[in-house]
Parts: C-alpha cells; sequence; structure tokens
C-alpha cells in the first residue's frame, strides 16, 4: 500500500461555485477514500420558516436554492394545501407545471454546461449557457425574474400567464429545439466525452437503494423512479410524457438522461401552453386559513425528488417544517462512485449528481479537540428539558414531560 | 561574433523582448478566437500585456517548508529555455545567417525546458496539488517527446538527402510538408505541441476545475508572470519551429510579402491549436500517455519509414 496524500477540493474550489469540502484520499492519482465535510453555507431555514406566516415560508424555500428555485415553493406549496385540504384551480397546475419545467430544462442545461466545463470543454459551456438565457428571458417575460420567480402560493399562483405572451414563448421554445438537438449530437457522438465519462462513476441499482438517491442520478441507472409519476401532483397526470430511464449507471449515462429529460419537459411545456387556453378561470383558491393539522408535498426538482413537511396548529405560520432536498440524499452516493477513480475522474464524478449544498446543508458541532462529535439532536433536547425543569420549578408550574429514554 | 552583439540579440532582438512582445500578441490571438469560438466578445488588444505587467507590480508569496530558491528559480529556468529556443530559431530565419550545424536538436533540446521548470516549481510548493499537476506534466513531457522527435526526424532526413545539412535555416528551404511522410509528421509534431503547450485536450497538469490551476497554484506575482510570458512565449515559439521546419519557413529574405505570408502560417498554426483546444474536453493523463506512445508514436514511426524511401 502506498502513501496516503489528501487531496482538497473545498472549502472553496474552482470545481464547485458553493463552499463544500471533499477529502479525496489518495495513492498516487487514485482515490482510495472520501470524507464529506458540509455545513460552510447552514442557514437555519426550518427553524426560521416558523416564524414566518405561509405565504412568507414560500418565499422563504424559495431561496434554498437558486436553481431549484420553483421546486422548493411548489412542494412547500403542496405541503401547505395537503394540511389544509386546500383546492387548487386547474389553470393553476397548469402554471405551476409549465414554471416547473420551464426550471428543469434551465437546470439541466446549467449542469451540461458545468460538465462541460469540469471537462475543459469551455465551449460547450459557453454556447449551453448562451441558448440557457433564452429560458430566463420566457422566466422574466412571465414572473418578472430570471431566477426566484415568486409564482407559488398555497391555493395556486401569484400570476397568470398572459395569453399574448405564449406565441412569444413558443417561438423561443421552438428556437430551443436545434440547439439542444446539437448537444445531444455533440455529446453522443463526441469520442473524448465517450472516453471520459463512459464507464466513469457508475452507480449500480443496488446502491442506488441503499442510499436512497433520486432523480437523473437513479434513472441514470435503471432505477425508474419519478415523483411526477409515481405521485401525479401539479398538471403531470393531464399531459403525456416519458420518464428517461439508462441502464449504465455512470456519468455519460446520467448526461444522457439529463438531456433526455429536456426534450420530455419541453413536450410537457408545449402540452401546457396549450392547454392554457381550454382552461380559463382563476388561478388562485385564495384559502383563508390552514387548520390544524399536517401535510406533506413532494415535488420532482431538477436532482430529484424533494420533500416538505408541514404541521400546522391553526395559526397562520407552520409549527414544524421540515425539508428535504434531493442532492441530500444524492451526495452521499460519491463515497461509492469515486472509490478506485482517478483524481481526474473523480471531479467529474463528484459533479455528475449535479450536486447542490446550500440545499443540503445540516450543521454538526464538534469538538476540535478530540474530533468528537457534541450537541447532538439527544442532548440539545436534554437541554432543553432541563432548562424547561428549572423554569418551572421557578415559576411553580407543572406539565407534562416527553420521556427521552423512549424515543 | 562580438559578445555584446549576442546578449543584444539574446535579451533584445529577437530574444526575449521580441519574442515576449509577439507571444503576447499571439496570447491575444489565442484567447480573441476562442472567446470567439465560444460565442463571447474577447479581450482588447492590449489585455495580455495588461495582465503580465500587472502581476509584475503584485506581491510575491513563497509558500512555507518549500525550497525557496527552487521555488522563485522554476520560472526562469523556463523563461530561458524559451528564449534560448526562440533566439536559436529566429537566428536561422533572420539576419541572412546559416546557424550551426545541430541547432534543431538544439532547439528541440531547450525547448522541453519550459515544462520542466514547471515540474521543478511545483514540487517546490509543497502542495498536493501542484505535485499533482508536476507529476502529470512529467508524464506528460515523457510521453510526447519521443512521437516530437520522430517526427521532426523526418524534415531532418529529407533535408540532409536534399542538402546535407541539418541546420534549420537549411530545412526552412525545403518544403517537407509537400510530402506524405511531412504531412503525417507535421500532424504528429501538432499533437505533440498541443500537449507541450498544455492546451485542452492536454491540459491535465492545470486543470482548472480539478487541481485549480495545478502546478501553477502556489505562485503569485512575478513568478506567476514569468510563467505566463513564458507560456505565451511558448505559443509562438512552438508554432515557428514548426514552420521552420516542416512549411518551408518565413523566406525572410524574400521581402517583406514573403515574409508576411511566413507569419500566416504561423499564425495559421496558432488558429488551429486554439481551434483544437476549443473543441474537444480533457483527456486523463494516463489516456494522454497512451494516445502518445501508441497512435501517435506509431503514426510518427511511419512517417520515418515513409520519409527513409523518399515519399
Amino acid at each position: 500500500m502506498g502513501k496516503r496524500t489528501i487531496i482538497p477540493i473545498g472549502p472553496y474550489h474552482a470545481l464547485q461555485e458553493e463552499p463544500e469540502f471533499f477529502k479525496l484520499y489518495v495513492e498516487g492519482e487514485t482515490v482510495v477514500g472520501l470524507d464529506i465535510e458540509l455545513g460552510y453555507n447552514h442557514r437555519g431555514i426550518e427553524k426560521l420558516s416558523e416564524s414566518k406566516t405561509y405565504e412568507q415560508t414560500v418565499f422563504l424555500v424559495e431561496r434554498i436554492c437558486g436553481i431549484c428555485s420553483t421546486s422548493h415553493p411548489i412542494a412547500c406549496v403542496q405541503a401547505v394545501e395537503d394540511a389544509g385540504g386546500v383546492e387548487v384551480p386547474e389553470r393553476a397546475l397548469y402554471i405551476r407545471s409549465l414554471i416547473g419545467e420551464l426550471e428543469r430544462v434551465h437546470s439541466h442545461m446549467l449542469w451540461l454546461g458545468l460538465a462541460g466545463h469540469f471537462l475543459g470543454f469551455n465551449t460547450v459551456w459557453m454556447w449551453v449557457w448562451r441558448y440557457r438565457e433564452e429560458l430566463l428571458n420566457i422566466m422574466e417575460l412571465v414572473t418578472g425574474n430570471r431566477n426566484h420567480y415568486a409564482m407559488m402560493k398555497p391555493g395556486g399562483v401569484r400570476r397568470d400567464i398572459k395569453d399574448e405572451d405564449i406565441p412569444t414563448i413558443r417561438k423561443t421554445l421552438d428556437g430551443l429545439h436545434g440547439p439542444l438537438e446539437l448537444f445531444r449530437d455533440a455529446v453522443s457522438d463526441d469520442p473524448i466525452i465517450h472516453a471520459r465519462l463512459k464507464g466513469v462513476g457508475v452507480l449500480t441499482p443496488e446502491q442506488i437503494v441503499d442510499y436512497g438517491a433520486l432523480g437523473p442520478t437513479a434513472r441514470a441507472s435503471g432505477v425508474d423512479i419519478d415523483v411526477r409519476r409515481d405521485h401525479p401532483h401539479a398538471a403531470y397526470g393531464l399531459v403525456d410524457w416519458n420518464v428517461v430511464t439508462a441502464t449504465h449507471g455512470d456519468v455519460f449515462d446520467k448526461a444522457v438522461v439529463r438531456i433526455g429529460e429536456m426534450f420530455e419537459s419541453m413536450k410537457i411545456i408545449e402540452q401546457c401552453l396549450a392547454k392554457l387556453k381550454s382552461s380559463p378561470g382563476p388561478v388562485d383558491s385564495n384559502p383563508k386559513e390552514i387548520p390544524p393539522g399536517e401535510g406533506i408535498g413532494h415535488y420532482e426538482a431538477p436532482r430529484g425528488e424533494v420533500f416538505h413537511y408541514i404541521r400546522s396548529d391553526g395559526s397562520n405560520r407552520p409549527a414544524r417544517h421540515k425539508v428535504r432536498a434531493p442532492s441530500f440524499m444524492n451526495v452521499l452516493t460519491d463515497r461509492e462512485a469515486v472509490l478506485g477513480a482517478t483524481v481526474a475522474d473523480a471531479t467529474i464524478i463528484l459533479a455528475a449528481v449535479d450536486p447542490c449544498y446550500c440545499c443540503t446543508e445540516r450543521m454538526a458541532a464538534r469538538d476540535v479537540a478530540t474530533g468528537e462529535r457534541v450537541l447532538t439532536s439527544r442532548e440539545l433536547i436534554r437541554l432543553s428539558q432541563a432548562k424547561t425543569e428549572q423554569l418551572k420549578k421557578e415559576l411553580g408550574a407543572e406539565g407534562p414531560r416527553l420521556n427521552l429514554e423512549a424515543m | 561574433m562580438n559578445p555584446a552583439v549576442i546578449i543584444l540579440k539574446a535579451l533584445i532582438f529577437p530574444g526575449l523582448l521580441f519574442t515576449a512582445v509577439l507571444g503576447l500578441v499571439t496570447s491575444w490571438v489565442d484567447r480573441f478566437v476562442t472567446a470567439r469560438v465560444q460565442m463571447r466578445v474577447g479581450p482588447p488588444f492590449l489585455q495580455p500585456f495588461y495582465d503580465v505587467a500587472k502581476l509584475m507590480i503584485k506581491e510575491t508569496c513563497v509558500p512555507a517548508g518549500g525550497s525557496t530558491w527552487l521555488f522563485l528559480g522554476a520560472p526562469l529556468v523556463g523563461l530561458s529555455g524559451v528564449t534560448l529556443g526562440a533566439l536559436v530559431v529566429w537566428s536561422a530565419l533572420l539576419f541572412g545567417g546559416r546557424g550551426f550545424s545541430g541547432d534543431v536538436i538544439v532547439a528541440l533540446y531547450v525547448l522541453t525546458l519550459p515544462a520542466v521548470g514547471v515540474i521543478l516549481g511545483s514540487f517546490a510548493s509543497r502542495n498536493p496539488l501542484a505535485s499533482l499537476g508536476g507529476s502529470r506534466e512529467m508524464k506528460l513531457l515523457l510521453s510526447y517527446e519521443l512521437p516530437l522527435a520522430l517526427a521532426v526526424l523526418v524534415p531532418v532526413m529529407q533535408s540532409y538527402a536534399a542538402v546535407q545539412s541539418i541546420r534549420l535555416a537549411d530545412m526552412a528551404t525545403q518544403l517537407p510538408v509537400a510530402s506524405v511522410s511531412g504531412v503525417l509528421a507535421l500532424v504528429v509534431a501538432i499533437l505533440c505541441m498541443q500537449a507541450k503547450l498544455t492546451l485542452v485536450p492536454f491540459d491535465a497538469p492545470e486543470a482548472e476545475t480539478e487541481l485549480t490551476g495545478g502546478a501553477y497554484m502556489e505562485y503569485s506575482g512575478p513568478p506567476l508572470g514569468l510563467f505566463k510570458l513564458t507560456r505565451a512565449m511558448m505559443l509562438v515559439t512552438m508554432p515557428l519551429f514548426l514552420v521552420t521546419v516542416f512549411c518551408g519557413g518565413l523566406d525572410v529574405a524574400d521581402g517583406v510579402l514573403p515574409a508576411l505570408l511566413g507569419l500566416l502560417k504561423v499564425l495559421g498554426l496558432v488558429v488551429v491549436i486554439v481551434l483544437i483546444r476549443n473543441t474537444a474536453p480533457r483527456v486523463r493523463t494516463d489516456q494522454a500517455v497512451r494516445f502518445f506512445w501508441g497512435p501517435v508514436t506509431l503514426v510518427a514511426l511511419v512517417a520515418v519509414g515513409l520519409g527513409m524511401m523518399g515519399l
């Protein structure tokens, strides 16, 4: 066994535009181990959400991630609607899917460009991002913003799509078909891309299931899951589309799946645009209050299923809000995928799950001297209970006590 | 020759200063063509000059624990290598001189020094990413030098057969690229040049998105500026060398117009490598080594064989 060196990818590294820390343990150029350290960007979104009204929470979760900035809101408003039994007008459903799919196309284009950049293929990067601009222009036309569209609200959407905008949207999308086909052919025909990506970072279906990986990462390994189809929401049950899968589970297939999904998304967008004409009416059912209860919402974000849980206590703000983004599941698969790869391959493998760290951040406190975890959730509950007991004693109040040992 | 004249030639014309200016202009061509291929606007003409000038007034940070003199000396190794190489090639093309016998070998030899400088500098940095870059540069150097030497052997043989000389000045009067073996050898040489300049697809030693600059990682200020300058000078010296050896040189003696046409040949080669670097992703080092020792060396051997048969 040779000498182990640590190749640091992070905390700030040109590979990723977010702070994260991958420690690659290498012997020569071969990766023999991987440590993932996150938490540089922890913002306490879930706790913040408890101090916001339901309307404000949507704006908050929109800022979890700049790229999935409509996936989190869709999942969030669906959780609120589930908790409150709110009906959503059909036109709003179409608009939700429309915005969601536009986001998927631009997110996949973003990844495709970055993947090119990571491979040193900057021309692909610049070209793909140039055409991605057109999508962002549509977003600006429809919502007023290139990102952070603020379109979703419990009970519907915040803005309607104007009839006079639809021809412009159609024209722009038609113009995108050509470039997308060009990129598809470029990826599938380039021999060097084949040499770099095929058989690299393979994830077996078993590993996908073990790690609970989601989205294109899972579908590239032949695991046929997609919440848009499996638990229809928004307008996905009302339009015709296919789930794209591949079989090899390598980085190449992840690219193939994402490119295939862009074409499916274009199909969905076109159908939604057509359906908008035949479903007039309001885009918002204006729910007045959310009764006590709990609800879940999920949405197939570009990176996989995003999940929101909301518990209502009858007030105008969530009593508990839980968010799980897809990267939280996907990033951990890196531990399997990079072992045995070279450092050159490791970087593209790390990027292949289209990681998004700001939505994945969890916090852990460690004692610097010993390296041991301190202030775990149990410890925090115990501290909180101790404080409550102390307050009760001081105030002379009585109340139920949670049995921590049974948890 | 008067020593003062030699020093003037080495430092000002056509050595360091002249080649540096030409190299920075060439690197502007590189950046401009790259930008246009990528649907960008591209930098202003003087941008490469601003970049190097700015680096010259920035602070130099030396990593603790490394070898300081090696760290600071490495850029000079590269710079002196490319200056000597440029001087040898230019001397054969200008002044109506005939150079000296075997100057082609000297040019080949000193033009490996920039890569050696990068390797020395990266290992002196004591940075894991830099040493990885250095070891990649070393593997790359070992892989492309053999086919490059074989490729240059073809025009050498042709020149020797025609005028019994292996001086660059005499080789520039031949046109090896007009023969089958010459074309094959030129293709091999262009690929080797791509690797020598560590441009995509052979930019693994720097690999911005893997090693964040790799070999150059710890460099800042003037030493980094010297490395950049070396790269820029290589960007013009290597194409100039190939034009001299394969494509009949610059024809400076025949007047201004043929000389400009000669420069167009150099520019053409530069555009070719810029286009290659913009239409391919980066290959892994093992793939590059296999590529150069496998198919490229084979083609070079075929070219040498054809050259021996006089084709």
